[in-house]
């Protein structure tokens, strides 16, 4: 569904992304590690339509995104970023609702209304509607944030596919909202939702991830489906540090302990 | 904290409509003259052509219609104006002390029309007259815009604009520019010098209802832009990324938004002089009384600053009678002080957001 060929991203001579060529498939939840400075997050730009490769062209169900108008493609896929500082007063409501902007033109419908609400209920904020988003704790502010973003996938009954990008979504949260948001996340893909994250934490791509693709220097060196390959020697080589595969009780997932 | 958390906007707007309504009656029997509610009625009458009782004053005709009608409605569209163009600015720059003052924009203006008062008759465009009186205004455009994009330019690097750098670009460009209305100023005949002095602090004396017509354009044509990028600048709030992520073209709109404040800063400066801080000011009393939605924002600094520039401006007329007070004045000794008290707060509150 979402496929890149040739694409690199340069900054004056040093390749951040080099010559690298990666396909999604729909409905599943790809997962992208490696070192800081690695280059996921430009990768996640890149594929996102934020940012137009040096190179080589990305395409959205055989359609070149650079050629999908940004309106059309912010109906197509949404993106969660690591924080969000805003200055200004503004409620948790009209946050939720902004990620229906794509789809209303001055005022929003009912409809859009009702999935915010939807949204928020999934991430379990839907108390916090009427509270200025200021006021909200580190991990509330990034579960409204989470809420603005389905509500921006919307409902896909027809059977619309979208994609979801999460750059680094959960780092400032605490466990259980960790689990819970990319719980949300993973239960999107039974409606061929795409997901595509950037991770830090190798045990929780394990538990979530469909695919794993672990990058280094600006190039994409492992890819991994099945959680047993990830084995020692790639944790070395991706983020130099020694690491050992444990398997615990009878989990169908090993754990990486260090 | 927003006082009114709960009342819809359409009943903030009302009251602002009927505050607006009362204080352009005030306004227009306000001053030297007191004209009462009732002769203004009967002027007014009289004008249309409808039958009056009493007899008219035809000095009391001359002054309602020719001075003090002009002059409030002026009032009424600077102040529109300039409050619009702060909401715009402080969205734009997602931070609050940002005023068409701060960033160039007035102090470029003010240049541009100041050539125009200095050069303007050795031009020889007052010979063709409509060209002659859209001259000023449009030196000023020009010469807002040129200031306003320099500042921007140096503080907008990597898609983040530094907020230090485009304070002290605006120092810089202020400077240039107010250095250069002063050349003007020295180089000028007397005259001409002491209406640049004069208009430096802004007034209101020269309103003729060609000022009316000038910026009631400029007015109306930046209100209605404005309320287009009401939505952008809303999703803007959460980042550059993020709104591009939500469909906006971030790098046109930020462009168009420049021009749009542009209009609305040199047209108004062009013909009243630099008022400082009314833009500034009514955005965040604003967003005191009901939140930061930019649609709101928008609606309401137009109403608000309508408001609160003829109360201005009346203070100004009545404070020295039979003398008055330019407006910049009274704007600064208000407008400073709440300025300071928004910098108590942001330091204060650095953790939970300006207004926590």
């Amino acid at each position: 569904m979402l496929k890149a060929e040739n694409i690199s991203w340069k900054v004056g001579n040093k390749f951040l992304l080099s010559e690298t060529s990666v396909d999604f498939e729909a409905g599943k939840f790809h997962v992208v590690m490696g070192a800081n400075g690695a280059g996921k997050s430009t990768l996640l730009k890149i594929l996102a339509g934020n940012q137009k490769p040096s190179t080589g062209h990305v395409y959205l169900n055989g359609l070149q995104l650079a050629s999908i108008n940004k309106k059309g493609l912010a109906q197509k896929r949404a993106v969660l970023s690591q924080q969000y500082h805003v200055t200004f007063p503004i409620s948790v409501m009209d946050i939720v609702l902004m990620g229906r902007y794509p789809y209303f033109g001055q005022n929003p419908q009912a409809e859009d209304k009702a999935i915010c609400i939807e949204a928020m209920r999934t991430l379990e904020v839907e108390d916090l509607a009427d509270r200025d988003y200021n006021s909200l704790s580190g991990g509330e502010a990034q579960k409204v944030q989470m809420s603005r973003v389905l509500a921006q996938i919307g409902n896909t009954k027809n059977g619309e596919q979208k994609i979801l990008f999460l750059d680094e979504p959960v780092s400032h949260l605490d466990l259980r909202y960790q689990h819970q948001l990319l719980q949300v996340a993973k239960s999107l893909t039974q409606q061929s939702i795409t997901v595509i994250a950037v991770l830090h934490d190798i045990n929780l791509a394990l538990s979530f991830a469909s695919r794993i693709l672990f990058m280094k220097k600006g190039a994409i060196v492992h890819e991994v489906t099945d959680p047993y390959a990830v084995s020692p020697q790639i944790i070395k080589e991706v983020f130099d540090i020694n690491a050992q595969v444990v398997q615990v009780g009878s989990s169908s997932k090993p754990v990486i302990v260090f | 904290m927003t006082l009114l958390k709960t009342v819809p906007y359409r009943s903030i707007y009302l009251v602002m409509i009927v505050v607006l309504l009362i204080l352009i009656l005030l306004s227009a029997g306000t001053g030297a003259v007191d004209l009462s509610f009732v002769e203004i009625i009967d002027l007014v009458k009289h004008r249309l052509g409808f039958k009056v009782s009493g007899s008219i004053n035809a000095i009391h005709e001359g002054l309602f219609f020719g001075i003090r009608l002009p002059r409030t409605f002026l009032c009424v569209l600077v102040g529109a104006s300039l409050s619009v163009s702060g909401a715009l600015m402080q969205s734009l720059f997602r931070n609050p002390i940002v005023e068409p003052g701060l960033i160039g924009t007035s102090a470029g203006s003010a240049l541009g029309a100041a050539m125009i008062i200095v050069f303007g008759n050795s031009l020889m465009l007052h010979s063709v007259s409509i060209l002659g009186e859209l001259l000023m205004p449009a030196a000023a455009f020009a010469g807002g815009l040129v200031a306003t994009l320099l500042v921007y330019y140096f503080s907008a690097s990597l898609n983040k604009v530094n907020i230090s750098i485009m304070i002290l670009a605006g120092i810089a460009i202020n400077a240039i520019a107010n250095g250069a209305t002063g050349f003007m100023a020295y180089v000028a005949r007397d005259p001409q010098a002491r209406s640049i002095t004069f208009w430096n602090l802004g007034t209101l004396s020269g309103a003729n209802w060609q000022a009316v017509i000038i910026v009631s354009f400029s007015t109306v044509i930046g209100f209605v832009l404005a309320l287009r990028f009401a939505k952008p600048l809303n999703a803007l709030q959460l980042g550059d990324d993020e709104a591009a992520y939500l469909g906006v073209n971030t790098e046109r709109m930020k462009i168009s938004i420049i021009l749009v404040n542009t209009l609305l800063v040199s047209v108004a400066t062009s013909m009243v002089g630099i008022i400082a801080f009314i833009g500034l000011i009514i955005p965040h009393l604003l967003r005191l009384l009901r939140g930061s939605d930019n649609r709101y924002l928008i609606i309401g600094s137009a109403l608000l600053g309508a408001i609160i520039m003829i109360l201005t401006d009346m203070i100004c007329r009545v404070i020295i009678a039979p003398a008055e007070m330019p407006i910049g004045i009274i704007t600064a000794f208000v407008g400073a002080p709440v300025f300071l008290w928004l910098l108590f707060r942001f330091k204060n509150n650095r953790e939970g957001g300006f207004y926590a």
